[in-house]
């Protein structure tokens, strides 16, 4: 079986980076974070813009991305005022065994004495974790999250079908898949519930995308409905393109829906391709697949997005030779020799996996190198959904 | 112009166009493992990223693409000949109409 090399976790995961990631539950705390994780290399900051309600989701997605094992020990630092407390979140994660501190500006004394009980608690746990040696693991204990934004006409003929190629490998040998963007699997999921293990997993399937159709459907998009560029670009049903989008998973059997919403965070509980009930926004999307314990990324392009993720490394393929060319600082993986038949959609699949084993072992992506540290969380208007029915 | 079409999965009835391209060009039709399998002189000119039909096809048939449904053919359709909107309807949800406002 094919070996990573990475970092075993108080808890059995097993990370393939060693960050240091500072939490602030709320924005109110955002600058201070960032100040701390500034001043210790391979530390991060991260937060969420959505108030400091004690909101599950927002709960799920913090807690997730702390106990995601890229992570090597977590400092939260709040406020003090909110509701959603550090406490809350620094609790959850410490439950992993992996260091977890807080700080609260409010009880330190204000910003400075903060940043710098921060500063020199991210120091101390540095010279620790430069201690950590990388060791070998099977890639079942690996979790590869796929994702597509930024698609052009070479998306659903190079690049996601060779990434597919790269999807089915992984488990085959044992290892993990998770896609997600619903909105962009509309017109497939009688395709995708025939690929389910069971029955169950069927019906998930069909609700998560018909409640994408809904959510649609209520602000009056019809979802049949195609853009101008995607006709003109050669799409000719919502089939077709959705069929392009799904592509990039591979063709596996699903093992079951990964839902996030405000009773549910899963994550996948056995190897094998999952669906994660998502986002098509693109960074959200990679965040909430990051959350639910993916430690690597893959992510498709045509145009040319250039978006990392604050604790994995993300991989860029493009199908376009002109993007490849041009924006070579942020492409990774060139799948357009596809295109004049030099590689098959098999060759570019193999040098994907390939990517994947050596960024897990601590290879650097474009993005990674360009210092790219992306991260947001996703939420749904609650009141919509329960107008809805879906909550 | 050496022009290119790639077959996805084996089970496709159309390829998809990676130049540009007029009538009477040859356009060479890739099979997923990257192999020419199939030279056809175009009898009309197909954009880049449209697709190709590689079999002759009549009113009710599937298209195939990815090895899945993605469409029914609605005119009869020769082999060589641009597949998309005007001969070809959605299976599950129909975009006719909503197509001309856009088109």
């Amino acid at each position: 079986m094919t070996e990573f090399f990475g970092y075993k976790r108080p808890d059995g995961s097993i990370g393939v980076r060693n960050h240091l990631l500072v939490i602030a539950p709320i924005d109110c705390s955002f600058e201070p974070a960032k100040k701390i994780a500034s001043q210790v290399d391979g530390a991060v900051a991260i937060t969420q813009h959505h108030g400091c309600g004690n909101d599950p989701v927002l709960v799920h997605n913090l807690v997730g991305t702390g106990l995601n094992p890229n992570v090597a020990a977590v400092l939260v630092v709040g406020l003090g005022c909110e509701t959603l407390t550090s406490k809350i979140i620094a609790e959850a994660i410490q439950k992993s065994g992996k260091p977890v501190e807080t700080l609260v500006i409010q009880e330190e004394g204000g910003t400075l004495k903060t940043q710098k009980k921060g500063i020199k608690i991210l120091k101390k746990w540095k010279k620790e974790i430069a201690e950590y040696k990388p060791e070998p693991f099977p890639i079942c204990k690996l979790i590869l999250a796929v994702e597509c934004g930024g698609s052009d006409a070479t998306s659903g003929i190079a690049a996601n079908p060779a990434v597919g190629v790269a999807c089915d490998r992984l488990i085959d040998e044992g290892g993990t898949v998770i896609f997600s963007e619903p909105q962009e699997m509309i017109g497939t999921q009688h395709i995708l519930a025939r690929r389910a293990i069971n029955e169950l997993v069927a019906e998930d399937i069909y609700t998560m995308i018909e409640n994408d159709e809904a959510r649609l459907k209520a602000i009056g998009v019809d979802s049949r409905w195609m853009s101008k560029g995607n006709i003109d670009g050669g799409l000719t049903t919502i089939e077709e393109k959705s069929l392009g989008a799904i592509r990039k998973g591979g063709t596996r059997q699903i093992q079951g829906v990964l839902w996030n919403d405000w009773e549910r965070f899963d994550k996948p509980t056995r190897p094998g391709l999952w669906l994660q009930d998502g986002t098509g926004w693109d960074v959200p999307s990679v965040s909430h697949m990051v959350a639910a314990g993916a430690q690597v990324v893959v992510f498709t392009t045509g145009q040319g997005s250039t978006t990392g993720h604050a604790i994995a490394p993300v991989i860029k393929v493009t199908g376009n030779p002109h993007t490849y060319a041009s924006m070579r600082d942020n492409m990774d993986i060139n799948a357009s020799t596809i295109l004049n038949g030099g590689d098959s959609i098999f060759d570019v699949g193999d040098r994907t996996f390939n990517t994947i084993i050596k960024t897990s072992s601590g290879s650097k992506t474009k993005a990674e190198t360009l210092g790219y540290q992306d991260y947001i969380v996703f939420l749904r208007s609650r009141a919509a959904e329960h107008l809805l029915g879906h909550c | 112009m050496n022009i290119k079409a790639i077959q996805i999965d084996d089970r496709d009835n159309v390829a998809t166009l990676t130049n540009n391209s007029k009538k009477g060009d040859i356009v060479q039709v890739l099979n997923p493992s990257g192999v020419v399998f199939l030279e056809l002189q175009l009898i009309e000119p197909i954009p880049y990223g449209h697709k190709i039909s590689i079999k002759n096809l009549k009113v009710g048939d599937e298209i195939i693409k990815y090895g899945e449904t993605i469409g029914i053919v609605n005119k009869n359709i020769l082999k060589g000949s641009w597949i998309h909107t005007h001969n070809v309807g959605s299976a599950r949800m129909p975009t006719s109409g909503k197509e001309e406002g856009i088109l």
